[in-house]
């Protein structure tokens, strides 16, 4: 066994870290107080190359592993959850879907500029009345006079709204087999007659990323739009949440690893009863307890990358490191909150937004319960 | 014409340092190693003047001397933007018998870009010697430079205010801050890149140390904060005035 990472991934760890601290940190406290997504740190992102970072060149991608992607949205995630989020839905999400199951034509036809950072694709499946239960979808897509026609609207959409939006792979009931709901994705541009897509304002969290509502009333988009095959969506569904489930938890490393050296340094410096803080046992064991989970996280979740880079089954991996990365983030928020004191509660210390920002990470891609739901069905229960 | 950058491989400026049980060396545990900041913004500027005079400029070469573990200082050089890397292989024992070492592979290059100093001993001496072995005209403290032709216009900062020069190669200059704006950070492209770049590994030359280093001291820790009440003004001008000395 070997535990180091390559002098590569160390070099993109260090490269993804002078990024965020020296473009990301600056602006990441306005960012989130004024709820506004930047295009600039967007397009600084495609400059640098992360995104469709594990795709082959010729589709404009950087050709490196999972692995890379994952410590480079953790190391976004040390910093800020919502430049973080906006990285791993557009690669996972939004990338995706159209590299894995795109036809050539629709590959070369949006994955260039979609790599590039100057426009970005959201992946539409959560709507009003389907959230855990994506079976529930209500959205319809069918076929009338060769073009889909597609009916419903989609909720909570990353990266759906923005000024640099170029659209939407839809998740929509496509009709019946067996007595069975039959579930199709569709490409639809942002520029489609009847399609519209509104920001989402006022949230907790990632306030610095754009979350969309989607609506489609009678949106026509040629044949061709097809993703994959007929019937397929729920396949694509599937796959496309076991890889953003990496990326959610790389999110809950990074934001656990930055709310931990905010705790860190905090406790060293502040002072009471004529000692730091951190020389009390209570706090010591604290941040030893934060220490050891953030390196167990660490652990599962580059085991769970290194089994998707061998071609082997990660679903189960990925399933235990969501779980696993993003309750740790919300245990190590809570406690570096608790060691800041008053001063953790004040929006000019970091330590409140990472409390914030981690609470969407047992939420979204499938909740806690829902990841407890899929590990019991692979281990036989 | 050709570029050769120094690099030199030194410990992150926010490291805390620590030394061996006899003081004599560093203790490298736990260190992270970067490329020391002059020698970044050297080598900033060099693909600059690349990026912006094309064919003029053949190609970029970073040097270092060191051992192994500076490969990885030297890849993100490539990373970065430098053509082809080349390590000696010797450990850089003092400011002499590195710039022994560096001549005996920078003849060739038209423009050699050598940090003030290096962030690790600060010894300011590697530069200048380089230029004396290569029998080179060299320019120190430089802050700006740029091509003209076949020339080099180049600005140095001087005690109350600039001078301005224009150069013939072949030069050695020994740049400052001020060189470049900021270093870069390497897209993931030039990460990829970096992999097939050619980092040669050449063997040390015949060369002695003249100096050896005794042992290293850390400075005195920083003497405890005195806390003033808020209405005790007398009593913190006599502080500033008799024990600080500041007034
Ligand atoms: C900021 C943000 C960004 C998002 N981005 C996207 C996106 O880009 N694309 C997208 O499609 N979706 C996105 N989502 C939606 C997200 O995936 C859903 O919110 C999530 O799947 C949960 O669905 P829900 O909110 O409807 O909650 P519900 O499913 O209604 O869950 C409510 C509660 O019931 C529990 N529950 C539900 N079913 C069960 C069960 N069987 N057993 C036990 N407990 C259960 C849940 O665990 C939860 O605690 C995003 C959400 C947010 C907040």
């Amino acid at each position: 066994m070997n535990f180091d990472l390559s002098e590569e991934h160390q070099l993109i760890r260090e490269t993804v870290r002078e990024f965020a601290e020296r473009e990301i940190k600056p602006v990441a406290q306005e960012l989130d107080e004024k709820a506004e997504f930047s295009t600039t740190l967007t397009k600084r992102m495609g400059e640098l190359g992360l995104f469709g970072m594990y795709l082959p060149e010729k589709y404009g991608g950087q050709g490196l592993d999972t692995l890379s992607y994952i410590i480079a949205v953790e190391e976004l995630a040390r910093i800020d959850g919502s430049q973080a989020a906006t990285l791993a839905a557009h690669n996972s999400l939004g990338i995706g879907p159209l590299y894995y199951y795109g036809t050539e034509e629709q590959k070369l036809k949006y994955l260039p500029r979609l790599c590039s950072g100057e426009a970005l694709w959201s992946f539409g499946l959560t709507e009003p009345g389907a959230g855990s239960d994506s079976r529930g979808s209500k959205t319809t897509a069918e076929i009338q006079d060769d073009e889909w026609v597609i009916n419903g609207s989609k909720i909570f959409i990353t990266n759906g709204a923005s000024d640099i939006n170029m659209g939407c792979t839809v998740q929509a009931v496509s009709g019946e087999k067996d007595g069975k709901k039959q579930f199709t994705t569709i490409l639809v541009d942002g520029d489609t007659k009847g399609f519209k897509r509104v920001p989402m304002h006022n949230k907790m969290m990632w306030r610095a990323s754009d979350t969309a509502e989607l609506f489609f009333d009678d949106v026509r988009v040629p044949k061709a739009n097809l993703l994959g095959e007929i019937g397929q969506g729920s396949k694509i569904m599937l796959a496309t949440l076991d890889a953003g489930r990496l990326s959610i938890a790389a999110m809950g490393l990074g934001a656990a690893q930055g709310a931990y050296e905010l705790a860190l340094a905090y406790a060293k410096e502040r002072k009471q009863f004529g000692q730091p803080i951190s020389k009390f046992q209570i706090n010591s064991f604290k941040l030893a307890d934060m220490a050891m989970k953030i390196e167990l996280a660490r652990n599962l979740l580059y085991k769970a990358c290194w089994l998707k880079d061998e071609g082997r089954p990660f679903g189960l991996e990925s399933a235990m490191a969501k779980l696993y990365c993003s309750e740790i983030a919300k245990e190590v928020a809570d406690e570096a909150v608790q060691l800041h004191g008053g001063y953790g509660l004040m929006k000019d210390y970091a330590v409140e937004r990472f409390y914030r920002d981690q609470r969407l990470l047992q939420i979204g891609e499938g909740t806690s319960e829902i990841q407890r739901l899929v590990i019991s069905r692979y281990i036989g229960c | 014409m050709k570029i050769l950058v120094l690099i030199g491989n030194v410990p992150d400026t926010t490291t805390k340092i620590k030394f061996n049980a006899d003081n004599t060396a560093i203790d490298a545990s736990g260190v992270q190693w970067i490329i020391n900041p002059w020698d970044e913004l050297a080598l900033t500027r060099a693909i600059e003047l690349k990026e912006a005079h094309g064919a003029a400029i053949e190609k970029i070469v970073v040097a270092n001397v060191g051992r192994s573990e500076t490969e990885a200082t030297l890849r993100k050089a490539l990373a970065v933007g430098a053509d082809e890397a080349i390590r000696i292989d010797a450990d850089p024992l003092d400011a002499l018998y590195v710039a022994t070492q560096l001549a005996a592979v920078a003849a060739d290059y038209d423009l050699i870009l050598a940090g003030i100093e290096n962030a690790d001993y600060n010894g300011t001496a590697v530069g200048g010697m380089l230029a004396e072995l290569l029998n080179r005209k060299s320019v120190s403290a430089v802050s700006g430079i740029d091509l003209e032709g076949d020339l080099l216009k180049i600005s140095r900062e001087i005690d109350g205010g600039a001078q301005q020069l224009s150069m013939s190669l072949p030069l050695l200059a020994v740049v400052q801050k001020g060189i470049a704006k900021e270093p870069r950070i390497p897209a993931m492209r030039g990460i990829m890149m970096a992999r097939k770049k050619p980092l040669n590994v050449i063997a040390a030359a015949d060369a002695e140390a003249l100096t050896a280093f005794e042992y290293f001291e850390l400075p005195p820790a920083k003497a405890a904060c005195k806390m003033v009440e808020e209405d005790q003004a007398a009593s913190l001008i006599r502080i500033l005035h008799e024990e600080a000395k500041v007034l």
